[in-house]
């Protein structure tokens, strides 16, 4: 584990003591910020503290968590390749505002990421430059990754339109 | 899926542009998946890549499957190294739970995710070779594969899908037949591995096709999230198995292998200077082996107890009861946490979220072929159709960790 200190006092002094949410657990940093803040905190870390890139963009529903008040947890892992300091931002949306800036503009790396994640959980980044269903297709109606989902389907497969090939 | 071409106006003036489906079938891109390129004569001007015909839900089906089950569909993830993935998956739940493993079994661990790589390389380059004209090496590679496969199966009876690795420990102890194969791989296959460097390095028809094609730059790997042999091609000097060690690799004396070049050739080299460098991994921790157990203590309730002790003391056979009960057995604490291995195409990495029983709430996996292939329409800028092989063998994609 990478010490993170300098950078948590960059944060501090950018963006005071009570917008941020600063714990560790076994390897992990972790961070987690209001989701109006989000994307400024992203940009702060990548352009003043040097987290260069971006590790992965992934979500997780909580409905069932026990204990949980939001909906959505967003989780960004970026990474400074020069220090190797690593931070794991997350962010919490709520039905039915479920936006937040895409950081494609900071990292290009971002654009799939983003995409999978509006895939399956109906996220919507604004701004990205191409938000589409990614691994689903397009006619596809609702997101198969959230808790309310079952994992059998809604008869997507039953329901295949049959395409019967002529007699002889 | 729908894939956006050019505004159609466009088209009606520029009738000399036409557009080739490339996939899903076919077979260069050796797995499913499909590329739409606009082409103006030879020169490939644009190319979309459409993926998600493999897409079977794993990290759906990773929510209702225990820390064990779920190795099974770790395999499928990649099926050209499975055993990294099995590895990378169990690293990620034992961090999360906090166990610490023995020695002998970060051992065979390690000595497993280096014959991965070197398997996974080996696939790589050679069908690299074999599309860009160079049909010989792809057979001496893939006979060397066939080798890795029986030593294997020697040690946990599949070829392809091992399922190997258990929470807190191994399927199975590594047999003193296991250790005398791979000690004799180690021995031969530097022969075969120089006979393979002897087809390719200089072969002119080989360099011609891979050199100065698909330049990625160090810029662009960073701020594209680009890992692995890919990102070390381009001179990003990152590898987690020395900058954030992991299992046994402090142990062990190895090189990170890193140019500047960024072409499809400079990731062939380093792929394959990175297969020498693996096998020096694999004969340090064959000749190093420790002994003792290799599974965590049965008090930890991950692992099951030896039969032994099961049958002949009061103990053995409450744990034994304990760790099947679904309710007394293993528990992973109800926490978040992200651990990645080196595997051989960059960062695999999990992202678990743990509800405090034996299933995770959410396993997420980090893929890298999904990542690298959002390159491809960039790479591909003014080449030729003919390029198009190059690139797609060099990225080293697989399409069942590109849809998961």
């Amino acid at each position: 584990m990478v010490d993170l200190s300098g950078v948590l006092e960059q944060l501090k002094s950018r963006f005071g003591e009570r917008s941020w949410d600063y714990s560790e657990f076994h390897q992990n940093q972790r961070l987690v910020v209001a989701a109006e803040l989000c994307f400024s905190v992203l940009e702060f870390l990548k352009k003043t503290c040097g987290f260069d890139m971006l590790i992965d963009v992934t979500c997780v529903d909580y409905l069932h968590y026990r204990g949980a008040k939001d909906r959505f947890g967003l989780v960004y892992i970026v990474l400074n390749t020069v220090t190797g300091q690593r931070l794991i931002v997350r962010a919490f949306l709520n039905e039915p505002d479920l936006k937040i800036p895409s950081v494609v503009p900071l990292w290009e790396g971002a654009n799939w990421l983003e995409r999978e994640v509006f895939d399956m959980y109906g996220i919507e980044f604004t701004g990205h430059p191409d938000l589409r269903r990614i691994l689903l297709p397009d006619e596809f109606v609702g997101f198969p990754l959230r808790k309310d989902y079952p994992l059998r389907g809604r008869g997507e497969r039953h329901n295949f339109e049959r395409i019967t090939r002529g007699e002889g | 899926m729908s894939v956006v071409v050019d505004a159609p106006q466009k088209v009606v003036n520029q009738d000399y542009r036409w557009t080739l489906n490339f996939g899903p079938q076919h077979p260069a891109t050796h797995t499913t998946l499909r590329l739409v390129l606009q082409i103006e004569g030879e020169t490939v001007v644009g190319a979309i890549p459409d993926i998600g015909y493999l897409h079977s839900g794993f990290e759906k089906i990773g929510e209702h499957l225990n820390y064990n089950q779920y190795v099974a569909v770790t395999d499928r993830m990649n099926y050209i190294s499975p055993l990294a993935n099995n590895v990378a998956w169990h690293q990620a739940v034992e961090s999360l739970i906090g166990l610490q493993l023995p020695k002998r079994c970060q051992y065979i661990r390690v000595i497993l995710a280096e014959l991965a790589r070197v398997s996974d390389h080996l696939l790589s380059c050679g069908a690299m070779a074999l599309d860009t004209g160079a049909f010989t090496a792809f057979l001496y590679a893939f006979n060397q594969r066939e080798v890795l496969y029986g030593i294997f199966e020697t040690l946990c009876g599949a070829r392809f899908t091992t399922s190997y690795s258990r929470v807190g420990g191994l399927m199975y102890d590594a047999t003193p037949e296991f250790i005398r194969q791979v000690k004799q791989f180690v021995k031969d296959f530097p022969k075969v591995y120089s006979e393979i460097t002897r087809l390719l390095n200089r072969n002119r028809i080989f360099v011609e096709r891979t050199k100065g094609i698909g330049i990625l730059t160090k810029e662009q790997a960073i701020n594209r999230s680009v890992t692995g042999p890919i990102a070390r091609a381009s001179g990003v000097t990152r590898d987690l198995r020395k900058d954030q060690p992991y299992l046994a690799y402090p142990d062990f004396d190895f090189k990170v292998i890193c140019s500047n070049g960024g072409d499809c050739f400079h990731r062939y080299l380093v792929r394959m200077l990175e297969i020498e460098e693996s096998m020096k991994i694999v004969e340090q921790a064959i000749n190093n082996l420790p002994e003792g157990p290799v599974n965590v203590d049965p008090e930890e309730r991950a692992i099951l107890p030896s039969k032994d002790k099961v049958y002949n003391t009061i103990e053995g056979l409450i744990t034994h009861f304990e760790v099947v009960m679904t309710n007394r057995g293993l528990q992973a604490p109800k926490a978040e946490h992200y651990d990645a291995i080196e595997a051989p195409n960059g960062e695999l990495g999990f992202y678990i979220v743990g509800d405090g029983s034996d299933k995770a709430y959410r396993a997420r996996c980090r893929p890298p072929s999904y990542i690298h292939f959002a390159l491809f329409p960039d790479m591909m800028k003014g080449h030729t159709i003919s390029d198009v092989v190059a690139v797609l063998g060099s990225l080293n994609i697989i399409a069942a960790e590109l849809d998961r």
